[in-house]
């Protein structure tokens, strides 16, 4: 299962959004993955997403696997959205 | 009574007892295991135990210093929950190597890609991910480390040497002063004691040997002086002397955000003198109008080759960011003299100062001039921008430094690359054959600065290094004062602004002078802008400039001491 997101917020996918992102997908037993510019990295890792730099106006693409994958996706897009970090493609 | 000198980098007296950072000693051996499963459960303990670690200091954090401070512990859990960085770990223990081992590696490897990266804000990862890779260690080797956040009372840090990482967690209204054994007047530490304005001593060398946890130590941080286990009488009298400098800096306080201006209504400009893009922070809290100086060397000192356009081109930004459209002079590269460069493999000369140094090497390695005027001209888009030359004898050196930026200004318009189209061009007036004819050179420049320093010790013919002539460095010198007045009428008289970055521009006898001569600029360490304002705030120009004449007319510079010390002082 598969969204994809546009970044919105000013500054790019940065500190306190991907904080919020990789926090709000930790407690999900799927496997998780998001991928920019051709690379792919765990999104429940914090390292992995600021090491792409994401930068606003990008569209990104998250990737969730198993039991609970849609709930996990639910999840991202109501972070994504209520926090300002971008919009549903 | 026990007496400890050091270098003085920040004023003010504090008394306190002493607060010991012992660095915990986390060497270990890089060894093949061959039990896989024990390695890993022992790396897995060492993850939980610092994973509760870190919530019990975070939940203190959080009482204490309130959500951002908190916060940076929250990042250090996420970093410590990351799967990527465990399962990286586990990986180079499958293929053999000791929890520690394995646990460095992979540190090491995420703080190389995030020191490269062109962000200040990435950068500062790197630190986090040492100081969890740290905490780690310490629990795989069952050492334990200290827990800076829970000093909860009045201290005095004493320490090998402070780094930033430790710094933020310091909680600074318990923290009264610093005491170090490494470090100089530009180390982290200093910059930091400026910052926060409590006193501070590097470069004791013994400090951590001597002082003992916990007694009462008073610091000077005028003299460099740190006394352990004061008698009665030695304690009295630095807590009277605490006392009045804390009454002097409450009335300096009340400047911070007042214009520079004379008491008869002359406006001037008060700038601050940096070396490091983090110095600017020192500027801002004292209220400097702007950057009269900003060195650049520090990005071509201790390291091992050339920065690169990148490199420079962030720093110049970051400066530029900071000061919010005020004027920053960017002087370029001015190597040579006392400040080498070993890997540029320069040949050693008889006369180093008056040697190959400065523009004289940027025009003959132009390679390296164009790298900095092109990190200069990208980043001049993040503020307000003026490039200074340092060291120029004759006119077609400035124009031809100028033409190399012309160029370069040029190269990027072609690129597609936005350039502002504002910067101003000047020089620094720092060879008395530049100050003679300055009258030619203010038609060219932009503005011109005079860089006192050099200037009396190129015009006494003194080397200033050396301690057996130092007494001819004498910025009351009537040679120096005339040089001056010539230097600020011929810009003038071509409608072009001085500005003055030498020690003499926050000197209390030279600032009445230079007042009446009207010098524009005054730039000088962040620590003097406040009493330079409030100084000039009490002068008036049209009073002084009654005086001028006479004092032009003495003979030596004891006579011109003597005089403003009698008439000009208030």
């Amino acid at each position: 299962m598969k969204k994809t997101y546009k970044i919105t917020s000013p500054d790019g996918l940065h500190a306190r959004p991907t904080t919020l992102l990789v926090t709000a997908v930790t407690s999900f037993e799927s496997e998780v993955s998001l991928t920019y510019k051709d690379k792919t990295v765990n999104l429940k890792s914090i390292m992995g997403v600021m090491a792409l730099g994401i930068a606003s106006g990008s569209v990104m693409e998250v990737s969730a696997e198993g039991p609970d994958a849609k709930e996990l996706l639910d999840k991202v897009t109501e972070v994504i959205i209520s926090n300002g970090i971008g919009v549903e493609c | 009574m026990l007496e400890i000198n050091g270098i003085a980098v920040s004023n003010g007296i504090a008394v306190a007892k002493a607060y010991c950072l012992k660095e915990p000693d986390l060497s270990f051996e890089k060894v093949k295991v061959t039990d896989i499963d024990a390695e890993k459960s022992r790396l897995k303990e060492a993850f939980k135990k610092a994973k509760l670690e870190l919530e019990e200091i975070r939940e203190i954090a959080l009482r204490k210093f309130g959500e951002e401070k908190a916060a940076i512990f929250s990042a250090h859990l996420l970093i410590l929950g990351d799967p990527e960085i465990l399962g990286a770990i586990e990986a180079k223990i499958e293929d053999g190597w000791n929890a520690e081992f394995a646990l460095q590696e992979t540190s090491n490897m995420y703080i190389e890609m995030f020191e490269v990266m062109d962000n200040e804000y990435m950068q500062e990862r790197a630190a986090d991910i040492r100081d969890v890779s740290t905490r780690l260690l310490s629990h795989l080797l069952g050492i334990e480390i200290q827990d800076y956040s829970r000093i909860s009372t009045d201290v005095i840090i004493v320490a090998e040497d402070l780094t930033p990482s430790l710094t933020a967690q310091l909680d600074k209204t318990y923290v009264k002063g610093f005491i170090t054994d490494i470090g100089g007047r530009t180390s982290h530490s200093a910059i930091l004691a400026r910052t926060m304005e409590i006193p501070a001593i590097v470069g004791t060398k013994t400090a951590t040997r001597d002082i003992v946890q916990g007694a009462p130590v008073i610091i000077d941080g005028t003299s460099g002086k740190v006394i352990m286990n004061a008698t009665e009488e030695v304690l009295n009298e630095y807590m009277e002397k605490q006392k009045k400098s804390e009454e002097e800096r409450q009335l300096l306080e009340q400047y911070r955000f007042l214009e520079s201006v004379s008491a008869d209504g002359h406006h001037v400009e008060i700038a601050g003198n940096i070396g490091k893009p983090e110095d600017v922070e020192m500027i801002i809290e004292n209220g400097g109008d702007g950057i009269g100086l900003f060195r650049t060397e520090f990005l071509y000192m201790d390291r091992q080759e050339l920065p690169n356009e990148e490199e420079q081109f962030t720093a110049y930004k970051t400066v530029l960011e900071k000061m919010q459209g005020k004027p920053t002079v960017v002087r370029t590269l001015d190597i040579g003299g006392d400040k080498i460069l070993p890997y540029l493999k320069l040949d050693h000369e008889m006369n180093p100062f008056l040697g190959y140094r400065a523009i004289r090497l940027c025009l003959d390695k132009q390679d390296i001039f164009r790298t900095q005027l092109r990190a200069l001209l990208r980043a001049s888009i993040y503020g307000n921008l003026k490039v200074m030359f340092p060291m120029i004898a004759t006119v077609e050196e400035f124009r031809e430094a100028k033409a190399l930026l012309l160029e370069e200004k040029q190269k990027l318009v072609v690129e597609g690359i936005p350039v502002s189209e504002t910067i101003e061009v000047g020089m620094m007036v720092e060879i008395p054959s530049a100050a003679v004819i300055a009258d030619l050179f203010a038609q060219e420049a932009d503005f011109l600065s005079i860089g006192t320093n050099d200037l009396i010790q190129y015009t006494l013919a003194a080397d200033r290094m050396n301690e057996k002539v130092s007494y001819l460095y004498q910025p009351y010198h009537p040679a120096i004062i005339r040089l001056v007045k010539t230097v600020i009428e011929a810009a003038h008289q071509n409608g072009k602004w001085v500005g003055m970055c030498g020690e003499m521009a926050g000197d209390e006898i030279a600032i009445p002078i230079l007042l009446a001569l009207e010098l524009d600029e005054f730039s000088m360490s962040g620590p003097s802008i406040l009493n330079t304002r409030a100084q000039i705030a009490k002068l008036s120009k049209t009073e002084i400039a009654v005086h001028l004449e006479q004092i032009l007319s003495l003979t030596t510079a004891n006579e011109v001491e003597a005089y403003v010390k009698k008439n000009l002082l208030k």
